[in-house]
């Protein structure tokens, strides 16, 4: 039997008050009020598609047994990098394997489904992950910006252990254009919506569905659950209607609670329905662009095993309320901000010195002495206990899953940062090793000494000048 | 066995130029301020000045590489100059480089000179700068204050101090160092403050606010030292000698080591011990007349006084408050307005603090003019405190 063995998921902790957007854009666009219900997810300054892609693939590698997999596949039309895989990044920082087959595929709303048909109907080996992340971009005051959200969703497909079987895929491929975003565009062009629902949706859909319920034998009106992922609210309802499908079927959107998250928004309702399905259930899911994949699953006795340590219902509630807008703008870069003369200094990475401490800096690694013990970061020639300071006798330690308390603090409004203050201090790790290391997903009041912190991997700066950016594992208080 | 540097040398002559932020000053200028001053009270010329070390932080925003600067700057005449840079403890690096080289026997006279120039930026606090290409990769964008808050995190934690009290210890601080800088015209900060301005000041680092921070200022400092008997013979009876001379580098441990907690700086410790060693210093509290240390910020000052051995580990708020270290308590610190309101031209500071003793023990230092000062020591940091530098000076009267 092949299908999905384990699911994991991400969203951004900052959710952003649709009134408060409306509130600054309504006196251009008064329809945007009719918008205006609840929040959605936005990246913090230093997340991205690849830092949530790392969050998800890891909640997802939380729940399988010997948390690693063979493959991982990056799916995303916000990829930080044109050419750099940006899957071996997010490998890296998962300290998978590296024998492990990659790929980043992009260029459609339906990537990450096209990617799950094509892992489903090959001979996979045992694991392999698809990763779809979004970190949406959308101009100011656009309907798009109020209805979608950045997220991540992760899934592994094997043979053992399957907790959604794998019954079978349609796709129908057609170019049809209802957006598009050039080589050179920063945002997405659109076409009418009502067309986009007319013209698309409601044929490309009932086509490829009806054509796979023909061939797995299986009628719409058995369909428990059904996944349309789309912006647009009504729509799932009047395609579930024209195929047959029953509306108690229909996957929310969570257009009022997290936002339409793009490519990975198949994959997150995908998560979001294993989470709370039961053995037998019939999962129809499909993914709209260019034509549209449509995918059938069925719940098997595994379904109740699989616990990722976050999971779709984790991060939705693991929530913090922004108000907000400007400070939306700013991290999406939507407004050129005065953020002062600090951050003029050239922030050039020197890619030789970053590739002798790629272990340190992605994969967050440090060492742990043979002859004494001392667990430390960075791991160094000499041993750091001054006791011991042997030479070159220090095992790879791996930092990321490790949970540590702050020791020192400060809350710095002097150095530059995308949002002041700088939280950064020195944290004591459990089971040894300490570090001065950044703070993020600081809320002001929520640290001293003594707050404990797990381990994250975000943006550590932008060299704008290069379009390159630097990653590296920060602290957040648990 | 080594025998230390106590009594071998001394100071022919000082120089120390107007802190501040001397916008119509280049580098040069500041240089010649503080050596025109010195060579005169040195009272010798220019081409009996054998050997010269030279003192510059920052070199992207100042002077620029090398020890040319100087010998430019000066007009020397060919001789030796070495370059040195220990963070802001570069000051008394040089000064260490001139003694050891007259303490050697392998020069009579030579020139220790300091210099910054930080008010070339369009902004407040120190250059914004690289920490180096494998440095900036993951360590945080920490400014100075931000950095030594964790000082203040840290004693606060190890203590059990609530933030109050130590915040109006560290507001003692700040107001006494303001109160001797009144008195000091040389000094960058010449306005006293009260300690609910300190207190209520916004914050430029938690818990460190802006009366806690240590003025950004050019200047420049120097030294001419020889050897007690040469001085002599320039009939010098008033001789000032070094007694010691230390310095302790951070190797890690602090940083990467769970035995450090935070809360104290590990190498002052140990470059104290081996300075009162070096020294002969017994009891500090006793016997030292005044200390200038290294007060970027309140915080350190406070904790430096526990480092120094002159208040009891977890005792220094107590202490401070009760004006141990005002300038009519026990061990007058800051006796010139300090780090806090003399400035510190990164490079100049080591050299400023010796220049403070100098000046005491030959008893010309105007209105802030201690009452019969006899030994000094100075504390100069560089770094961060859980990755620093730290050396130490003892200065006093020749017998």
């Amino acid at each position: 039997m092949i299908g999905i063995t384990a699911w994991g998921a991400y969203i951004p902790r900052a959710r952003l008050s649709k009134q408060a957007m409306a509130d600054a854009n309504t006196w251009f666009d008064a329809g945007l009020k009719s918008l205006a219900r609840g929040e959605r997810s936005i990246c913090n300054w230093d997340e991205d598609t690849i830092t949530m892609a790392v969050e998800a693939g890891r909640d997802c590698l939380s729940a399988l047994k010997d948390n690693t997999v063979a493959s991982l596949y990056l799916a995303s039309t916000t990829l930080p990098f044109l050419d750099r895989q940006n899957s071996v990044v997010v490998t890296e920082a998962l300290n998978l394997d590296k024998h492990i087959r990659t790929m980043d595929i992009s260029a459609s709303q339906r990537a990450a489904t096209s990617a799950l048909i094509s892992l489903l109907e090959s001979n996979v080996q045992n694991n392999a992950m698809l990763v779809g992340s979004e970190h949406r971009r959308s101009k100011a005051g656009s309907r798009a910006e109020m209805l979608w959200g950045d997220a991540a969703a992760a899934v592994t497909v094997g043979s053992d252990d399957v907790v959604a079987e794998f019954l079978g895929a349609e796709t129908r491929a057609e170019d049809f254009v209802d957006h598009y975003r050039g080589q050179d565009a920063e945002f997405d062009y659109d076409w009418e919506e009502r067309w986009i629902r007319d013209e698309g949706f409601l044929k490309s859909v009932p086509a490829a569905v009806n054509a796979l319920l023909d061939s797995a034998a299986i009628s719409a009106g058995d369909i428990t659950r059904f996944i349309l992922p789309t912006d647009q609210a009504r729509t799932p309802g009047a395609v579930a209607k024209k195929i047959g499908i029953n509306v108690d079927a229909i996957v929310d959107n969570q257009i009022t609670t997290c936002g339409v998250a793009g490519v990975a928004q198949p994959i997150l309702l995908l998560a979001g329905v294993l989470e709370k399905s039961n053995p037998g259930d019939l999962i129809l899911l499909v993914g709209f662009g260019q034509g549209c994949d449509a995918l059938l699953f069925r719940a098997t006795e595994q379904i109740e095993n699989c616990k990722p340590l976050l999971g779709v219902a984790g991060a939705l509630a693991r929530r913090r309320e922004e108000h907000n807008y400007n400070r939306f703008l700013s991290f999406n870069n939507l407004i050129e901000r005065d953020i002062g003369k600090r951050s003029e200094a050239d922030k050039q990475t020197f890619l030789s010195g970053y590739n002798r401490r790629k272990d340190l800096l992605t994969a967050f690694i440090g060492g742990r002495c043979r002859e004494c013990g001392t667990v430390q970061i960075p791991k160094e020639k000499y041993c750091v206990n001054p006791e011991c300071n042997a030479l070159e006798s220090q095992d790879d330690a791996i930092f990321s899953d490790k949970t540590g308390t702050v020791k020192t603090w400060t809350a710095d409004r002097l150095t530059f940062d995308w949002s002041p203050p700088a939280y950064f201090g020195m944290v004591e790790f459990d089971g040894g090793g300490k570090l001065m290391m950044d703070f993020t997903e600081v809320e002001e009041g929520s640290i001293d000494s003594g707050s404990k912190v797990s381990m994250h991997f975000r943006i550590k700066q932008f060299d704008s000048q290069r379009g390159f950016r630097k990653y590296f594992w920060k602290a957040s208080p648990l | 066995m080594a025998s230390g540097i106590k009594d071998k040398v001394v100071i022919l002559g000082m120089g120390c130029s107007k802190f501040g932020e001397r916008w119509e000053s280049s580098p040069s200028d500041l240089m010649v301020e503080a050596f025109e001053e010195c060579i005169q009270d040195a009272g010798i010329e220019r081409n009996q000045i054998e050997a010269a070390w030279f003192g510059a932080g920052i070199d992207a925003f100042g002077v620029g590489a090398s020890a040319m600067p100087l010998a430019i700057a000066l007009r020397l005449n060919y001789i030796p100059v070495t370059k040195v840079e220990n963070m802001c403890a570069t000051g008394t690096e040089a000064f260490r480089g001139a003694v050891y080289a007259v303490a050697s026997g392998a020069c009579d006279i030579a020139l220790a000179l300091g210099v910054e120039k930080l008010k070339d930026t369009g902004y407040g606090g120190l250059p914004q700068r690289t920490r180096g290409v494998e440095n900036d990769m993951y360590w945080p964008n920490l400014s100075a204050p931000g950095a030594f808050a964790q000082l203040a995190t840290g004693y606060r934690a190890k203590h059990g101090l609530n933030k109050a009290d130590l915040k109006r210890a560290m507001a003692h601080v700040s107001v006494k160092s303001h109160a001797n800088g009144t008195k000091n015209p040389k000094a960058h900060l010449r306005r006293a403050i009260t300690e609910e301005q300190a207190i209520n000041a916004p914050y430029i680092a938690e818990p460190i606010g802006l009366f806690d921070c240590c003025g950004v200022s050019d200047g420049a400092a120097c030294a001419i030292v020889t050897t007690p008997e040469i001085a002599r013979s320039l009939g010098k009876d008033n001789r000032i000698s070094v007694k010691a001379l230390q310095l302790a580098v951070s190797n890690g441990t602090e940083s990467g080591h769970e035995s450090w907690d935070g809360s104290y700086l590990k190498t002052t410790r140990i470059a104290t011990q081996r300075a009162y060693d070096e020294a002969g210093i017994k009891d500090p509290k006793k016997e030292l007349s005044m200390t200038e240390v290294h007060d970027c910020f309140s915080i350190t000052e406070l904790v430096t006084m526990e480092d120094l051995q002159l208040a009891d580990e977890g005792h220094a708020v107590n202490d401070v408050l009760d004006g141990k270290f005002d300038a009519d308590g026990n061990t007058p610190c800051q006796i010139d307005g300090g780090l806090k309101c003399f400035g510190h031209p990164i490079g100049a500071s080591g050299l400023r603090m010796i220049y403070e003793n100098y000046l005491q023990f030959q008893g010309r230092a105007g209105d802030r003019q201690l009452a019969d000062p006899t030994l000094g020591l100075n504390h100069n940091l560089g770094g961060f405190p859980h990755q620093n530098i730290c050396s130490i000076s003892i200065i006093g009267a020749y017998d």
